[in-house]
């Protein structure tokens, strides 16, 4: 256990007088620090606090105030709340120091800042554009960078409604696709950058020494390619089938979650997060509705919390055997036992549909409650799902798969994560567990009803794809338990705190709320400045931050190994790239 | 094809060979072997891959059409289904792979985004339709479509194979067909068909800011 020994209180204010003030403004929290001291401050709280996770670290554009926001969530591994530090800097001049030195999990997300907000990190070993591509112009995140269609900063826009004018975004756009270039452009005076950079840094010339020479070479796995789960792509350097180097390359499903949430109004934003991690959207509904319900102030009733419950672990069960086919897939066990996990979910999903009109895009959360109620019946089909099926046929899985002589050979020792590693590189969820880290939101800092539940955290030693596999047995079998307490103990009532409102008022603040997903903590940041639109709304995808470790646990493996371990890592990239 | 489809009368067939002869004619053969054979390629975007993936599941059976044999490589693929949103990234991998695919192709825009950008549309990134780079054969609505919707758009598409006669099909006229421009990377997505369009909105702009469409 990677726990720092004895964590103790550090009163900030006065260790570092004069660069670390309290955030005073209204509903905001943590403490403001200087560019400067930002990463003794950090590494302070690392080393002498306990604050060794750092889960999350977005960039808020405050445009009026010609300021960007760096904000750095860290966290304490025997859980408990957040300590929240920012960093500003001039929006035209915009450096901050990197933190991927104190914490290397920062390193996806200083660059996503970068590619989106324009902020320079200094001291960042590869500070370049991660979801969109090099070459493109500006940063589209910050506030005064317009899409191609463009029409009013917050919707219901104005000129559509509630008069009901209908017309096509393209009509607004000259080229009638949606594309903006930029003033002086002409196709002939353009060269693609394509991946120049991302390849320099790559190609290395191999060492020469008296034994058989080999050349080592750039192999493009993806984005289109059977085994990487979507539209994802990784950059290998061979040498003959060893891993030399591997870089995650994404964005080719980057479609602007966070910029078209900052015009949808707070509802509006509900059905877009089921489209983050699609395998799971139940889940990422609660995760959305338990942050902004945070900065309202508000309470779902208990009927509610059950339904919500009930939804999130069973989301959790239909991810985890989505996850464990597929992870099989990628053995080499082509569909056959991908079949079985998907026929279980199958019937999980009848579920959703039954309860929220749609298998995937479930859209079932609201502010202060759930849409509707479970329809009659579903409690009893809901009961020989969780009682009697799924249990058999996990330990008909277990049976089948668990000590089979391929999948231990193939998955034990291969991709090794140590815990300190795991804890450093921000991952989260079950691979985080798999490594001996035993941190479950749900336990570090209990949301809705899960402190009064009765389960366990599953937690693994070996940190390999073997335990990453195991782990999600345990995981569905400890889901499996909260369910049937839930399903027991689900109460009658109300769904919904007060009426339900299509136009919910936010009041001005910052809100951090984060909930155990499938794949790891997720976690939305949202800022609202009373207006019916979130003023900043940002995604802490686990999916996205998982893959920081990606290329350190694929290092010295065969090719055939990359596969399997981003197979373990069991990433969506809706969520990743979003 | 059914016995009770008649044979073409003009031809003789002997007495005895008549319940071992069909005749048909020859667009039907073969319209009806591609329609039952129609590969798709094994090619997921985002959300509407995963509804893809359980029409192919157990419970839905795509197999059932002939179509569960699903490729990787876009040179073993009939038909290959757009499922899930365009980004401006993804969209010249996209084009790419379009022009590997053998003729005769076929393309199925799947879900909401792959048809207009569906809610996505707004966005920086997004490509509002695939259909505004690659031809598309059948578009299924939904967010994302069930595989009820997908298996209707497939049999949609196997409609269109029927109607098609080998001597109108665009892959045997005489000459290699056009592959569709890849588009580039640039400030943002250039189709390079649109040069002359870009060209002409510059030279109409007052130099030097050729085209302005920011605000």
């Amino acid at each position: 256990m990677a726990i720092a020994p004895a964590a103790t209180e550090v009163n900030l204010e006065t260790q570092f007088p004069g660069a670390v003030t309290a955030d005073t403004r209204k509903n905001y929290s943590g403490y403001l620090v200087t560019p400067d001291k930002l990463v003794e401050v950090a590494q302070t709280l690392r080393d002498q606090a306990g604050y060794v996770y750092l889960s999350s670290a977005t960039a808020v554009d405050y445009f009026e105030e010609g300021k960007l926001e760096m904000v750095y969530h860290l966290y304490r591994m025997e859980g408990g709340p957040a300590l929240v530090l920012k960093s500003q800097t001039a929006r035209d001049q915009a450096v901050l120091p990197s933190l991927v030195s104190v914490f290397p999990g920062a390193d996806f997300q200083e660059r996503e800042a970068w590619d989106l907000y324009g902020i320079r990190f200094t001291g960042h070993p590869n500070l370049k554009r991660i979801l969109m591509w090099e070459g493109f112009a500006g940063h589209p995140m910050r506030k005064d960078w317009k899409e191609a269609y463009y029409e009013e900063e917050g919707k219901p826009f104005e000129k559509r409604w509630p008069e009901g004018n209908v017309y096509r975004a393209e009509q607004n756009n000259p080229f009638g696709h949606n594309v903006t270039y930029p003033a002086g452009f002409t196709v002939e005076g353009w060269t693609p950058e394509a991946d120049k950079a991302l390849y320099a840094g790559m190609e290395k010339v191999p060492e020469t020494d008296d034994s058989i020479k080999t050349d080592q070479i750039v192999v493009n796995l993806g984005p289109q390619h059977p085994s990487t789960h979507g539209v994802f792509r990784m950059v290998v350097t061979l040498d003959g089938e060893t891993i030399v180097e591997l870089q995650p390359v994404m964005g080719y499903l980057h479609r602007n979650h966070e910029k078209i949430g900052e015009r949808n109004t707070y509802i509006m934003n509900m059905p877009f997060t089921d489209r983050l991690d699609y395998i799971s959207s139940m889940s990422n509904n609660l995760g959305y509705a338990i942050t902004v319900e945070k900065l309202m102030g508000i309470k779902p009733p208990e009927r509610a919390e059950y339904i919500r419950v009930m939804m999130a672990e069973l989301t959790r069960i239909t991810n985890h055997l989505w996850a464990i086919g597929f992870l099989l897939n990628d053995l080499g066990a082509f569909f056959t036992p991908a079949l079985y996990a998907i026929e279980e979910r199958e019937l999980i999903l009848d579920i959703f549909e039954a309860t929220a009109g749609s298998r995937m895009m479930c859209n079932y959360l609201r502010f202060g409650g759930v849409a509707r109620d479970l329809p009659a019946g579903m409690l009893e089909l809901a009961r020989e799902l969780v009682f009697e099926r799924l249990p058999r046929k996990i330990d008909e899985l277990d049976a089948y798969l668990t000590e089979n002589e391929i999948i231990r050979s193939r998955c034990i020792g291969v991709g090794v994560l140590t815990s300190e590693d795991a804890i450093a590189y921000s991952m989260a969820g079950p691979v985080l567990r798999a490594s001996g880290v035993p941190y479950d939101v749900r336990r570090a800092e209990p949301y809705s009803i899960y402190d009064r539940l009765d389960f366990n955290v599953a937690v693994r030693y070996n940190g390999d794809v073997y335990d990453r596999y195991l782990i999600r047995i345990d995981e569905i079998r400890e889901s499996l338990k909260i369910l049937q307490q839930v399903i027991r103990d689900m109460p009658g009532g109300e769904i919904q705190t007060g009426k339900p409102q299509y136009q919910v008022r936010v009041p001005a603040g910052e809100s951090y709320g984060r909930v155990e997903n499938p794949k790891g903590e997720l976690g939305y940041y949202v800022v609202s400045n009373g207006k019916p639109n979130p003023y900043r709304y940002h995604i802490r995808a686990p999916s996205f931050i998982n893959l920081t470790a990606l290329g350190k646990m694929c290092q010295g493996h065969k090719v055939a190994d990359v596969v399997v371990i981003l197979g373990s890592i069991d990433i969506v990239l809706g969520e990743t790239d979003r | 094809m059914t016995v009770q489809e008649k044979p073409v009368s003009d031809i003789p067939i002997p007495d005895e060979m008549q319940p071992n002869v069909f005749v048909t004619t020859l667009d039907k053969i073969y319209n009806w072997s591609r329609r039952s054979s129609c590969w798709p390629m094994m090619f997921g975007l985002a959300c509407c891959a995963i509804e893809m993936i359980c029409t192919a599941a157990s419970r839905y059976d795509l197999s059932r059409f002939g179509m569960e044999v699903m490729r990787p490589s876009a040179r073993q693929a009939d038909l290959m289904i757009v499922s899930g949103t365009v980004t401006k990234k993804m969209v010249p991998q996209i084009v790419r792979l379009y022009n590997q695919m053998p003729e005769p192709k076929y393309v199925l825009s799947m879900g909401a985004c792959a048809s207009g950008g569906g809610p996505f549309k707004e966005g920086y990134n997004v490509v509002s339709g695939i259909d505004k780079y690659i031809p598309v054969d059948v578009y299924v609505p939904g967010c994302p479509p069930t595989p009820q919707a997908l298996l209707h758009g497939l049999m949609t598409l196997q409609k269109k194979i029927d109607g098609q006669s080998i001597l109108t099909v665009p892959w045997y006229r005489s000459g290699p067909s056009e592959p569709v421009p890849v588009p580039i990377l640039g400030p943002d997505i250039i189709d390079p068909r649109q040069a002359p369009l870009l060209r002409k909105l510059a030279a109409q702009a007052a130099q030097p800011v050729p085209v302005e469409t920011k605000e």
